[in-house]
């Protein structure tokens, strides 16, 4: 089935097969689209991104000396809604699940390949939007917009920004929509719900989450936006509202919003481990499940971001347990992972390093999750920089590590190039040790009671932030260094070959890169997912792994 | 540890040692289930790692090994639960007959008034090994009142009154944090508590005062007319106030509330949202005419009717007639203030 490699340009595919702005623009294609997507993303992690290196530099000192109290507090705000909403939330989704889904399935392009661009556009209008707000001064109310703050004592754009999230939001149920159906209506014939990658089965679960949250959040924006303009009373006690219950229609999304960033991240470990270990995924069966039990208990918990903020103890009480119940399917799964590696064939390519760099991250920030989701924890680190720690452990060190980990894997099909492994490898490594080094320290400050969202700071907590920026620093070069070279492949990098991995899986029997259509002709599923005994059966030639 | 580098905070309420205990407990579980993953990833990523002519051994799963490592770490989980909740009830309870604090949170600063009427700003003293209850609210945003040394955290709301309690074990001054993001100077709403010995803390009180918050109440109760109604010899046209503190109060729509510091705060704000049984909805709203530290005042008074249930200063105020009126606060015709 592998076509015969020879050098791009020699045959057609997607990327060459048209050229001009108007064939990327008013393109259907997935593909073409996962890349306008990663394009867009990447723009927006580097704000993001800048933005995160000027709060650590503020931090530095205890002194508020860099910057305003009030551009600080619009850094850390812009900081949060460019990555969550503009970077992790659309990340492996619509970058690698668009470019992936169908092919793994075996499709030619997902069911509505029009809504696939509207979600695009819908993204970049609303990232327009969100530059603009950012360039015309900004938001300082936190990424969480908690009231009466956002609706009655802050003089900010709080109506635009909240437009860009709401605009951005439909992009993202699109995306849900888009994926939902695709997998139910367009499976090529054999492609059983039992023999699909878990890449799959973590997206089916993502859309899901999308396609039922995002609204919330999108009403509760308006509500937002309806008190401050037309002084509705809804969240503000002064106008006979609420204040409590916009943090639990906010929670509602944006915890489970967690797991949109995180389950398909673990759809994509999912994948690396089989394919570096020559195994099908243990437990299979269990892992795919435990996507469906996160996304579905992920919607129970939302208020134990609230255990200090005046619900009533019994309330408490039932989401600190509902919250030790999401705990067990992400436990299943990385003890399914590890047992993968049982009596593996094991290789360290990038991809897999970045796999390993998973797997610690996500242990670490899922155990310290179990501190907060107890009552009596909770009190003492909740609001602190441990809270900080932790989710940037699951949202960073998880989702960005496995997303990284997506792109080096699937770079040669995207790219049809190589990349320099060398490299990848050494980027790998930094990445991990600079999240340690600037997250590992915020755990402690956040014990000790350093308060989150603080532009100065008692003098005592200097060391422990000294040393966090430090490691922002080695952050920062590690998520450059993948950046340059995998520019630097696509017109330097050796073409790849088909299947460079030898990875099961029926992307890796399309060209690299693939035809617009992805395969010559409807294929035919016979085999389970991760059928790498059949691919490595020694009979069969070797296929050389370019390096 | 060194000054500028503390790796644990200072332990001086009577519940830090039981959240530092909880605490320890998890780092210990937890550092051992991160040690059982990572040496059994290490291990097999260096004992498996690729030969030549050595295949995978493919396993498909076992069901025995997923129900084993479901359930095993489920009963670890309940277990930290349950300790976890034992501990948030402690925190949450406030012993009976705590010294009490009202606190009236804005942007940026910690405003606290004692019972026995003392005044501060960010700066709250209290005695080692007293009981002290927080009756917390905002003027404006939400804020946060966060005590690392206590080990204790509680959003204060505009609107409502929440609480909180701590019982102070070592002398010393300890950061007050305004734990909620609400503003320009967020991190400038620190303050700090300062815990003193018993005897020096006497000393302190006996610094000027104008009395007891409950006696300032008594005034404002006056001042507004409230008393025209509320009358304490007999039941007038809204529900006699004495001993209804703490107590249940039967409603006109048959519910059954208990009066505390948020009922009658609702009541004097939007006397309309519980009306007493037997009583008209004829009280008008206090809303804007009261300020934060009025309606603290006023809510001091109140409890200072019901001599069980009242802490602090309950002062000699009007207990004239300890009339057994089981009803409550919200009617109040015609009243001739303001």
């Amino acid at each position: 089935m592998p076509m015969p490699n020879g050098p791009q340009g020699e045959r057609e595919n997607y990327l060459n097969k048209e050229y001009g702005a108007g064939s990327w623009l008013l393109t259907t294609d997935h593909k073409r689209i996962a890349l306008l997507y990663l394009m867009s993303i990447t723009f927006f992690f580097f704000i993001g991104g800048f933005f995160a290196l000027l709060i650590r530099l503020e931090l530095l000192t205890p002194a508020g000396d860099l910057v305003q109290a009030d551009t600080y507090n619009k850094l850390f705000t812009m900081h949060g809604m460019v990555m969550v909403f503009f970077f992790l939330i659309p990340s492996i989704p619509a970058v690698l699940g668009n470019f992936l889904v169908p092919m793994m399935i075996g499709a030619r392009d997902l069911a509505f390949p029009r809504i696939n661009l509207l979600s695009w556009y819908l993204y970049i209008i609303g990232g327009v939007m969100m530059l603009h707000c950012m360039l015309t001064g900004g938001v300082d109310t936190g990424w969480t917009f908690y009231t009466p703050f956002s609706t009655a004592f802050t003089n900010t754009k709080i109506v635009e920004a909240g437009l860009a999230i709401f605009v951005a939001g439909f992009s993202s149920i699109l995306t849900g929509l888009n994926f939902v159906v695709t997998i139910h209506r367009m499976r090529a014939p054999g492609m059983t719900w039992s023999r699909l990658p878990l890449f799959i089965w973590a997206h089916y679960a993502t859309s899901i989450i999308q396609i039922l949250g995002t609204p919330v959040v999108a009403i509760t924006i308006v509500l937002v936006a309806a008190e401050r303009t037309l002084h509705l009373g809804i969240f503000d006690p002064k106008l006979g509202g609420d204040p409590l219950l916009f943090q639990h229609l906010f929670w509602f999304y944006s915890h489970p919003a967690v797991y949109i960033m995180i389950l398909p991240s673990m759809g994509i470990v999912s994948e690396i481990i089989a394919c570096f270990s020559r195994k099908r995924i243990f437990g299979y069966s269990f892992v795919a499940l435990s996507s469906i039990a996160i996304a579905v208990f992920g919607f129970l918990v939302w208020a134990h971001h609230m255990f200090v903020a005046g619900i009533s103890v019994y309330a408490a009480l039932v989401f600190s347990l509902l919250s030790y119940a999401v705990a067990v399917p992400s436990a299943v799964k990385v003890f399914n992972w590890t047992a993968t590696l049982y009596k593996g064939s094991i290789r360290y390519d990038a991809p897999m390093l970045y796999a390993f760099g998973f797997l610690g991250l996500f242990t670490i920030g899922g155990l310290t999750g179990l501190f907060l989701a107890c009552l009596g924890i909770d009190v003492h680190v909740t609001d602190t920089y441990f809270v900080v720690a932790h989710f940037h452990y699951i949202m960073v060190g998880g989702a960005l590590m496995g997303y990284l980990g997506g792109m080096h894997f699937w770079w040669p099909k995207i790219s049809g190039r190589l990349y320099p492994e060398g490299w990848a490898r050494l980027a790998a490594l930094i990445v991990f040790i600079g999240f340690n080094l600037t997250f590992f320290p915020q755990f402690i400050l956040g014990y000790v009671g350093m308060p989150r969202r603080y532009y100065q700071y008692p003098p005592e907590f200097q060391v422990l932030n000294v040393l966090s920026t430090a490691g922002a620093t080695v952050l920062g070069v590690g998520y450059l260094l993948p950046m340059i070279y995998f520019l630097w492949s696509m017109r330097y990098g050796k073409p790849a070959p088909d299947n460079p991995w030898n990875a099961a899986g029926l992307e890796w029997k399309t060209p690299s890169p693939p035809t617009t259509y992805n395969f010559e002709q409807e294929p035919v599923v016979t085999w389970e997912a991760y059928n790498y005994e059949e691919l490595d059966a020694p009979h069969k030639e070797e296929v050389p792994v370019a390096r | 540890m060194f000054d500028n580098f503390p790796l644990w905070p200072d332990r001086a309420s009577s519940s830090a040692a039981g959240v530092d205990a909880l605490y320890i407990f998890l780092l210990i579980v937890t550092a051992m289930m991160t040690a059982l993953i990572f040496t059994a990833v290490l291990y097999f990523a260096a004992r498996y790692r690729r030969q030549a002519g050595v295949q995978a051994e493919q396993i498909e799963g076992s069901t025995a090994l997923e129900l084993t490592w479901s359930i095993i770490p489920l009963f670890v989980f309940l277990a930290i639960f349950g300790w976890g909740a034992v501990v948030y009830f402690k925190g949450r309870t406030p012993p009976r007959d705590s010294t009490e604090v009202y606190v009236v949170a804005k942007q940026w600063m910690w405003k606290l008034e004692h019972a026995e009427g003392q005044r501060e700003i960010n700066e709250l003293h209290v005695p080692v090994g007293r009981d002290v209850k927080l009756i917390m609210t905002s003027q404006d945003a939400i804020h946060s009142f966060y005590v690392p040394a206590f080990r204790m955290k509680q959003d204060v709301l505009p609107g409502r009154y929440t609480v909180a309690w701590f019982r102070a074990t070592k002398p010393g001054i300890y950061h007050l944090f305004c734990a909620e993001y609400c503003g320009t100077s967020h991190s400038g709403m620190i303050g700090s508590v300062v815990v003193m010995e018993p005897a020096q803390y006497e000393a302190w009180m006996s610094g000027g005062t104008t009395g007891p918050l409950s006696a300032t109440g008594e005034k404002v109760f006056a001042e507004l007319g409230c008393v025209t109604c509320h009358r304490s010899d007999t039941q007038g046209r809204g529900p006699n106030l004495q001993g209804v503190f703490g107590k249940p109060v039967l409603l006109a729509d048959g519910r059954t509330v208990t009066a505390d510091e948020n009922y009658v705060r609702e009541s004097i704000l939007d006397p309309g949202a519980k009306i007493v049984n037997g009583f008209k909805p004829v009280m008008p709203t206090f809303q804007g005419l009261v300020s934060e530290e009025q309606l603290n005042a006023l809510v001091a008074y109140v409890k200072s009717l019901s001599p069980a249930g009242a802490g602090g200063a309950k002062a000699d105020a009007a207990v004239a007639v300890p009339a057994e009126a089981p009803a409550k606060a919200q009617s109040e015709g015609s009243q001739v203030n303001q």
